[in-house]
């Protein structure tokens, strides 16, 4: 329970239920909540806007026809027109990241990804997805992807331990980037903004020292948005890069 | 990344009596009533399985409405839009090569129509010169015959008229002779006047 003369930067992360059915049934947590609404934003907003079909687009449909050119693009350019295959795959991740993390800058809404199980759990998905699909498309040669071409041979005993470990490891940086840039901004903002209060409470000095912190707040929060969608870019933009390797495993 | 799990014995007693009807607290993935419960919670792994499972429902939500209805819907708009301008584009070009095709038809009408008219006002010119010409030659012609026949005819009263004039000089002589001598013959007449003409 959060003291109200205390901040508290961590609360914001607690799951609590929203409502549940009881102990080992159905629960709705509000990270449940956050999800259901961020996919909902999307399926509303990418259907709604896209309703009328017009070929001179509105403002709103303009919106959805970018999103759909900026995530194509990427997909086509990381990996190729055989990538596009995947393009709803890689679109679906950056939208829900990205509306996500949105969420997450509004007060009070709980931000889904700054849970690692959540973001690991996306990142898992693309590990699957890409080693499935890579064994599934190349058989054997996929395994190809940890013996780079072009390396001398007596190099390979130490390459390929590298390259496997550093193919193993992608879900962890894949989702620990984005957990941890969207944990340590929301908590960030958070700390600064917990300074205004403390400051503010000291009398007029204190006030007048509080102004410090609330542009840095500001700042950050400023800051945080940009995270917020860079951040999506990065995760669509590896997940992208990664179906490359699953398509093309030769280096 | 887990090495922040909570302690077994975390404060989840005070149970959050109205959603979980007093139950006693198990490990299971529904259970988060407690705001605290001792660990951070983004690593509490108490909260995972629901966590999981509501992202697993979102997100195959989100797939399948994504690549069945939305992108089609948009991969469609902007084809038709891609088409439409195509098939735009290629009627102003067809609609342009017409107009080309047109103007270079009416140059060449203009063209012979000016060549033809051309043509026929010289064949004008020349049928009337020829006319001209031709009417010309018959006055001419005509006017020579005219001018010959005059002559001759002049030359004739001519002859004619020199011819009477010995006669004349004579009848004259013969007069005057008769005035100034009282007699003289026509025959002696005639002679003296032969007789003047030789000299």
């Amino acid at each position: 329970m959060a003291d109200p003369n205390k901040v508290d930067p961590i609360h914001q992360f607690a799951i609590t239920n929203v409502f549940s059915t009881g102990e080992g049934g159905f629960a709705f947590t509000n990270s449940a909540l956050f999800m259901v609404l961020t996919v909902g934003l999307i399926v509303i907003y990418m259907l709604g806007s896209t309703a009328r079909r017009s070929v001179v687009p509105g403002r709103a449909q303009v919106v959805s026809e970018l999103l759909y050119d900026f995530v194509a693009n990427m997909v086509r350019g990381a990996a190729g027109s055989e990538g596009m295959k995947f393009f709803p795959f890689v679109f679906s991740l950056f939208m829900f990241v990205l509306i996500a993390n949105m969420f997450g800058m509004v007060p009070f809404f709980f931000t889904v990804t700054s849970h690692i199980i959540v973001t690991f759990a996306l990142a898992m998905l693309v590990f699957v997805v890409v080693v499935g699909y890579g064994i599934y498309r190349n058989g054997f040669k996929f395994f190809k992807l940890f013996v780079p071409a072009g390396v001398p041979v007596y190099v390979l005993p130490i390459v390929v331990p590298i390259e496997i470990v550093s193919f193993i490891s992608r879900p962890i940086s894949h989702s620990v980037r984005l957990f941890a840039n969207v944990l340590a901004g929301h908590i960030t903002v958070k700390v600064f903004a917990g300074f205004i209060m403390s400051l503010g409470s000291l009398g007029f000095l204190g006030f007048l020292g509080a102004s410090l912190p609330l542009l840095m707040t500001i700042a950050i929060t400023a800051l945080e948005f940009l995270v917020a969608a860079l951040q999506a870019y990065v995760f669509a933009v590896l997940t992208a890069m990664y179906i490359n390797d699953a398509i093309h495993p030769s280096h | 990344m887990e090495s922040e799990t909570p302690v077994a014995t975390e404060g989840h007693e005070p149970i959050d009596a109205s959603a979980e009807g007093g139950a006693v607290h198990a490990t299971t993935e529904a259970h988060g009533g407690e705001e605290h419960s001792g660990a951070f919670p983004p690593f509490d792994p108490s909260t995972f399985g629901t966590q999981i499972i509501w992202l697993v429902l979102a997100f195959v939500v989100l797939y399948f409405t994504m690549s069945r209805l939305a992108l089609p819907r948009i991969g469609g708009i902007l084809a038709d839009r891609k088409a439409r301008i195509d098939g735009d584009l290629a009627a102003a070009d067809s609609a342009r090569q017409k107009t080309d095709a047109a103007i270079a038809a009416y140059e060449d009408a203009l063209a012979t129509a000016r060549k033809k008219s051309q043509a026929i006002a010289e064949e004008t010119r020349a049928g009337i010169q020829a006319d001209i010409d031709s009417k010309r030659k018959a006055v001419e012609t005509e006017l020579s015959a005219k001018v010959a026949a005059a002559e001759t005819s002049i030359q004739a009263t001519k002859k004619e008229a020199l011819g009477h004039v010995a006669e004349i000089a004579a009848d004259t002589v013969q007069a005057l002779v008769t005035q100034l001598t009282g007699s003289a013959t026509a025959d002696e007449a005639r002679k003296a006047v032969a007789a003047a003409a030789k000299e």
